[in-house]
């Protein structure tokens, strides 16, 4: 690893990273570090690249510019929740098996599933609030029950990092505080979480770090003085159009 | 007619009928499950195309080696894999879904076989291929098919874990670094190669039907995987018994009449299934209390 402190706990360093479509930046000149064990959540308005940020840093979209380095993190060590899976709700199979799923990187594609990692999967549903759901099929679930799923399969899979992409949008209160106190019993294990919120108050009252974006970087650092009034007035401001006829940035990379 | 002689008889008494049931039931073994997944990744018109695929391939073997079934399975292999292949890499390397890269592709095919075809229009063995001769199933060709669907059922039971995950949550097992693209490609072999054996049964044109119509009715009966797969090739089987003798009795030709009792019972399930069917629909019991 590095020789400074910052390189020995960053999880997941940005160096002027721009990342976008079709040449478009969606997240513009991006420059800090995700430190490990921090509690973040990305915040700004719709269109300002909140969800590309989290796709760039689990690689499923390559910088446009800059450097992203993930220190020694591999792939199976980040555990990612996209903010519409492409998951076949109506798929006929259960519960307990969409659960199981966070334990590929024991079973992966051929090993068998024993008794204690059937029972993790169990005591992980009762955790999300979900005790006695198990051989239910997924299609007579409600969204906020899916949600509650997913969350229990990413408490199998025990990830050091783990990313979440509006996971409490469309939730009601009762499931959004179950699953915020998943979220915080992560943060006391030392687990570096990411969340894109939109809900300030939750925000404020959940997540030490917050990050605002407006496709150009408006403040990241401690939540009470990333959400300053002048910080949320600038970000509304940023325009979210794109322009077909945009001049190539000229901005000169670090 | 007594039951004897009506259903039992036939298979008794000529064996060109026993081998024609027993090639029935290893299409069905391998084309029940394979359908079912088909089904369920939403890639039931995929079958269809693949099907069409293989005509060139085989067309492409009869020229080459006349009658030959080795070569001409191997050509429909190849050709059915070449279309599935080339269409795979153009939905993965453009914007372009698989379903159009699938339907340009086997029309490709599809024209290149008629063409071939057509050259050699006044050959009766050609027409084997488009309808099949299952009456006229030899050892050579039964060995075949009844290796394809032990292999199916093999790969099946590897991979099978692989394949649910892949068309249940793709986005999940790509951030696991599943081999979803490997797991997708090996899936559509099978497809060929359950197809290639129906061919020489029911020919290019009805060899898709044991593998979609036992799937597409299956769903109406049961909902899991596994049971899918059984009830599938179950009615498959079924509909193999109940078409040899169709054609037998009624001097009918087979490929055709299996084909259509399967389409039978997907009517029948349809309208009378205990999931999902019109009658559930617009008869439906009274609600429970929880």
């Amino acid at each position: 690893m590095g020789n400074g402190v910052a390189a020995m706990t960053a999880v997941f360093s940005l160096n002027d990273v721009t990342f976008g479509y079709d040449r478009h930046p969606a997240v513009h000149h991006l420059t800090g570090s995700f430190v490990a064990g921090s509690l973040t959540a990305v915040v700004g308005p719709n269109g300002s690249g909140k969800s590309t940020l989290l796709k760039g840093m689990i690689g499923i979209l390559a910088p446009l510019d800059g450097r992203l380095e993930r220190n020694g993190l591999r792939q199976r060590d980040i555990a990612y929740l996209p903010q519409q899976a492409e998951i076949d709700r109506s798929f006929p199979i259960s519960v307990i098996e969409t659960v199981l799923l966070g334990h590929w990187r024991t079973i992966g594609l051929f090993r068998p599933v024993t008794r204690a990692l059937r029972r993790q999967a169990e005591e992980a549903l009762v955790a999300v609030g979900l005790d006695g759901f198990g051989r239910r099929p997924i299609a007579s679930l409600s969204a906020g029950q899916f949600q509650r799923v997913f969350f229990a399969r990413m408490l199998l899979q025990d990830c050091p990092v783990i990313l979440l992409d509006e996971p409490f949008t469309a939730i009601d209160a009762r499931t959004t505080a179950d699953l915020l106190a998943v979220v915080t019993r992560w943060h006391g294990e030392r687990r570096t979480v990411i969340a894109v919120l939109h809900d300030l108050d939750q925000v404020r009252k959940n997540f030490p770090e917050a990050l605002l974006i407006s496709r150009e970087p408006v403040a990241w650092g401690p939540t009470a003085e990333v959400l300053r009034a002048e910080h949320l007035f600038k970000a509304r401001q940023m325009a979210e159009a794109w322009d077909d006829r945009a001049e190539i940035c000229r901005r000169s990379v670090a | 007619m007594d039951p004897y002689a009506a259903l039992l008889q036939p298979f008794i008494e000529f064996g060109f009928m026993r081998r024609a049931l027993v090639a029935c039931l290893a299409l069905s073994l391998g084309c029940g499950p394979v359908g079912v997944l088909l089904v369920l990744r939403r890639m039931s018109l995929v079958g269809d195309a693949l099907s069409h695929a293989v005509l060139p391939g085989a067309a492409i073997g009869f020229m080459i080696a006349g009658l030959s079934l080795v070569v001409m399975s191997l050509g429909g292999f190849i050709a059915g894999l070449a279309v599935a292949v080339l269409s795979g890499l153009v939905a993965r390397a453009t914007p372009q879904r698989e379903d159009a890269s699938f339907a340009a592709f086997y029309l490709i095919s599809l024209a290149l076989g008629v063409l071939i075809v057509s050259t050699r229009g006044s050959n009766v063995d050609l027409m084997h291929v488009l309808f099949g001769t299952i009456l006229a199933v030899d050892d050579a060709s039964l060995l075949l098919v009844v290796s394809i669907a032990t292999l199916t059922l093999v790969v099946l039971a590897v991979i099978g874990r692989g394949l649910i995950v892949e068309c249940f949550d793709p986005g999940f097992l790509r951030a696991v670094g599943g081999p979803g693209a490997a797991l997708h490609f090996a899936f559509l072999m099978l497809v060929v190669m359950n197809l290639v054996a129906g061919f020489h049964a029911l020919g290019t044109l009805m060899a898709v039907g044991l593998m979609m119509l036992p799937a597409a009715a299956a769903r109406f009966w049961v909902s899991q995987v596994t049971t899918l797969a059984a009830t599938s090739s179950t009615i498959a089987f079924g509909a193999g018994y109940a078409g040899l003798l169709l054609s037998y009795h009624a001097n009918l030709p087979s490929g055709p009449a299996i084909i259509l009792v399967a389409g039978g019972v997907y009517i029948v399930s349809v309208v009378a299934g205990p999931r999902g069917s019109l009658w559930a629909r617009f008869l439906p019991r009274r609600h429970l209390e929880a």
